[in-house]
């Protein structure tokens, strides 16, 4: 099936960010990770297309979801995957950010996916290494396999993104996700508002294109999907807002504040959840409302598509 | 009189039905300065108009004669500290409500800096049980904008609004990081609510009591420059600037501050600010002897920084004038200068004191009396400081002719610390009305 056609899909060998690809290049990775989801229902959910490959899993900051949806997706590839840790890489015995770069790079791995907790450190390994860099969030900047996974659950839901209103709520001044959304959203034609207390959103917001709320209830106003964003906990307590139960009295997402978005609108949520804080337990857990399941199994499916197309660069 | 119980508003079993007659009615927030009548009716103003109640039938109503007094608004202090909770010994709300309404003062905005500090939203359901339960003017509580006043931890600005904050400041405590007041600021612009600043530098200001200058010099006592205001004030412009909070500064005490507001103003930028009655009627030497009840803060200015404060008033750069009332006891005042606590008792001569900027010539009666009814309401968001109907009958009638030496044993409030003991004055309150009923009458 995906090995019949292996036209090449990003122009670019790496996956640094969402900047920089065109929705022509999205929608083409969107068509291949729903070939993947497909496979990956099935019993037999393995490929050969890496077979022989080698891919590294290099996290600088602790993460289960997203490096095990890599490792997940690698494997069932046919790649011999390595996962490093910054527990045990020598960066803790302080080595450089490039350093490891040519250590790694000696080792000619073919695809390195790397999160880090520097914006740009993903960009500055591409520019060490021989192989394919994958940005798995580098500090407040980018996280585009979550906006791609984000996308592809959005499109198999409402079948596209014109005429779609998407209200991204939270901690929008630190996250990447966020900032990888914003920008995947609006290039697919979806119409994006931003919803935080003024602390929690950056300066200019509105250059991006956007619409910005203060107020929950008017930013989910018709709403058609619901995104909410992890607070951390050493942001409630008072440097960007002053406790957890007040940011849930007035940005946490329960019933209430959910019932002003449009009837039927979705609830996404990148995970892990602050149960209590962002959003209320029984709207995550309501199946009928929340795609935050569904978003993990798309994750899976969305890097399988990525590892592919970077691989077809490769060729 | 009647003098009723302490609770007015929304008191709609009241049926009495009160005619206001031969007033001159000023109403500076319509520009109304006539003579004319009023009706009270369930509380509230039900009609006003110049020749209301010329030819009423006097069965059908409890009729007062105003004699050609002023009715105006009753007055609004932004600046009032209490002692409850915490040193009631000093003040309660009950006190200080007595201060009030003798003062002509309708609503009082009370500060924080109590002990607790009004920083969670029980506490300000506190002071709104505490002030129905006993006070006999209305309170409107202000809550910390930081936990504790200490300047580092936001408070809960969203909660404390619903529970009925109408402002957030942390007193007479700057905050003194930058980084605390922007986001302070910038999480206040998200709800639409007020910051009320003080502007002290904290380190210029830290261990002084008076203005840097030959005076304080002489006198041997520590002091700060005058520039530890504005430092703050340019700083403060800037954050609002940036982050688009409303912002009043509480009171501002010198020539350069003022001059900073005014171009702020000018820029358009949501900034207003106030000026205590000490600081437009007294300078540094009126300290003489090491006079206690006059160590206020910010300290008294040089007598060109006082002046300023009065074109201030008269240019309306300046937007309200308040009392500072700061109760404080012989425990706190009975001390050598130095080591003695700031702040003067104010509610009963802010009437006669701004009344003297009109007598003086300064800025006409509907002028001042702006400073004290609308524009407070305005900045504070109340529904009060006006005649119009609908509006609660909050009122005051004063003789803006009437002498009288300051007394400080004849003072309404708990505490006596009044810098303006044995000071002549001209006008004061005769009687006054909350919600329709008197509270205060000189006659009786």
């Amino acid at each position: 099936m995906t090995s019949a056609n292996t036209a090449p899909i990003l122009k670019s060998s790496h996956l640094l960010g969402i900047e920089g690809i065109s929705a022509a290049e999205v929608t083409l990775l969107l068509d291949l990770a729903d070939t993947y989801a497909a496979l990956n229902r099935r019993g037999e959910k393995k490929t050969a297309l890496l077979k022989g490959r080698t891919l590294i899993n290099l996290f600088f900051e602790a993460s289960t979801r997203t490096q095990s949806s890599f490792e997940l997706a690698g494997k069932r590839m046919g790649a011999d995957v390595l996962n490093m840790s910054v527990k045990t890489s020598s960066v803790s015995k302080g080595e450089t950010l490039i350093d490891t770069a040519a250590t790694l790079n000696a080792m000619r791995p073919d695809i390195l996916v790397v999160r880090h907790h520097d914006s740009g450190a993903a960009e500055l390994l591409s520019r060490k290494l021989d192989c394919s860099v994958v940005n798995a969030g580098d500090g407040q900047h980018e996280h585009p396999t979550q906006a791609l996974l984000d996308a592809l659950t959005i499109r198999r839901r409402r079948g596209g993104f014109e005429n779609l209103t998407v209200a991204i709520c939270g901690d929008i001044l630190h996250s990447r996700v966020a900032r990888s959304n914003i920008r995947l959203l609006s290039l697919m034609g979806a119409q994006v508002r931003l919803v935080a207390p003024r602390t929690l959103l950056p300066c200019d917001a509105e250059r991006f294109g956007v619409d910005v709320f203060t107020d929950m209830k008017a930013g989910l106003a018709g709403a058609d999907i619901v995104m909410m964003l992890r607070l951390q906990l050493e942001r409630m307590t008072g440097a960007f807002v002053p406790s957890a139960r007040e940011y849930f009295r007035f940005y946490g997402l329960d019933r209430e504040k959910l019932s002003y978005a449009r009837p039927g609108a979705l609830v996404m949520h990148p995970g892990p959840m602050n149960r209590g804080v962002e959003i209320s337990s029984d709207i995550a857990d309501d199946l009928d409302v929340s795609l935050i399941s569904e978003q993990v199994e798309m994750g899976v499916a969305i890097r399988m598509a990525v590892l592919d197309a970077l691989a077809r660069g490769q060729a | 009189m009647l003098l009723r119980g302490a609770r007015h508003d929304g008191d709609l079993m009241n049926g009495r039905r009160i005619a206001f007659r031969n007033a001159r009615l000023i109403d500076p927030a319509s520009g109304l300065d006539a003579k004319g009548g009023l009706l009270v009716e369930n509380g509230r103003i039900a009609d006003v108009g110049p020749r209301l109640f010329n030819d009423a039938d006097e069965n059908d109503f409890e009729i007062i004669n105003c004699r050609g007094l002023i009715l105006a608004p009753g007055l609004i202090d932004c600046r009032v500290f209490t002692g409850e909770p915490g040193s009631e010994h000093r003040e309660t709300l009950q006190s200080a409500s007595e201060a009030a309404a003798a003062g002509g003062v309708t609503t009082i905005v009370t500060m924080p800096n109590t002990d607790p500090v009004i920083d969670e939203p029980s506490l300000v359901d506190f002071i709104k049980r505490r002030a129905a339960a006993t006070a006999k003017v209305r309170v409107a509580p202000m809550a910390a904008l930081t936990r504790q006043l200490a300047g580092v931890v936001m408070t809960e600005i969203g909660l404390l609004k619903e529970a009925g904050a109408v402002a957030f400041s942390d007193g007479d405590r700057t905050v003194a990081n930058a980084r605390v007041m922007r986001r302070a600021l910038a999480y206040a612009a998200t709800f639409d609510t007020l910051v009320v600043g003080h502007a002290e530098d904290p380190d210029l200001s830290e261990g002084t009591a008076m203005t840097e200058g030959e005076f304080a010099t002489r006198m041997g006592l520590a002091a700060a420059p005058s520039l530890a205001e504005a430092i703050i004030v340019e700083r403060d412009i800037r954050l609002v600037e940036l982050t688009g909070a409303r912002y009043h500064f509480g009171q501002i005490s010198t020539h350069a501050s003022l001059e900073a507001i005014a171009a702020a103003k000018a820029r358009g930028l949501p900034i207003t600010c106030g000026v205590s009655a000490h600081h437009l009627m007294l300078n540094e030497l009126d300290v003489g002897s090491y006079y206690t009840f006059r160590k206020v803060k910010p300290p008294l200015r040089s007598e060109a920084d006082r002046a300023a404060m009065v074109e201030g008033v008269a240019s309306g750069v300046i937007d309200v004038i308040v009392s500072s009332h700061e109760p404080q006891g012989a425990d706190t005042k009975r001390l050598p200068f130095g080591a003695a606590a700031f702040g003067s008792v104010g509610l009963e001569t802010l009437l006669p004191a701004a009344l003297s900027l009109h007598h003086d010539g300064h800025a006409g009666l509907s002028h001042i009396l702006k400073t004290l009814t609308a524009s407070p309401a305005r900045i504070m968001g109340l529904n009060a400081g006006t005649l119009a109907k609908g509006a609660p009958a909050d009122l005051v009638l004063l003789d803006e002719a009437e002498p009288f030496v300051l007394d400080e044993r004849k003072l309404h409030s708990r505490a006596h610390n009044t810098a303006f003991e044995g000071r002549k004055f001209q006008g004061r309150a005769r009687m006054t009305f909350v919600g329709g009923d008197c509270v205060f009458d000189r006659t009786r």
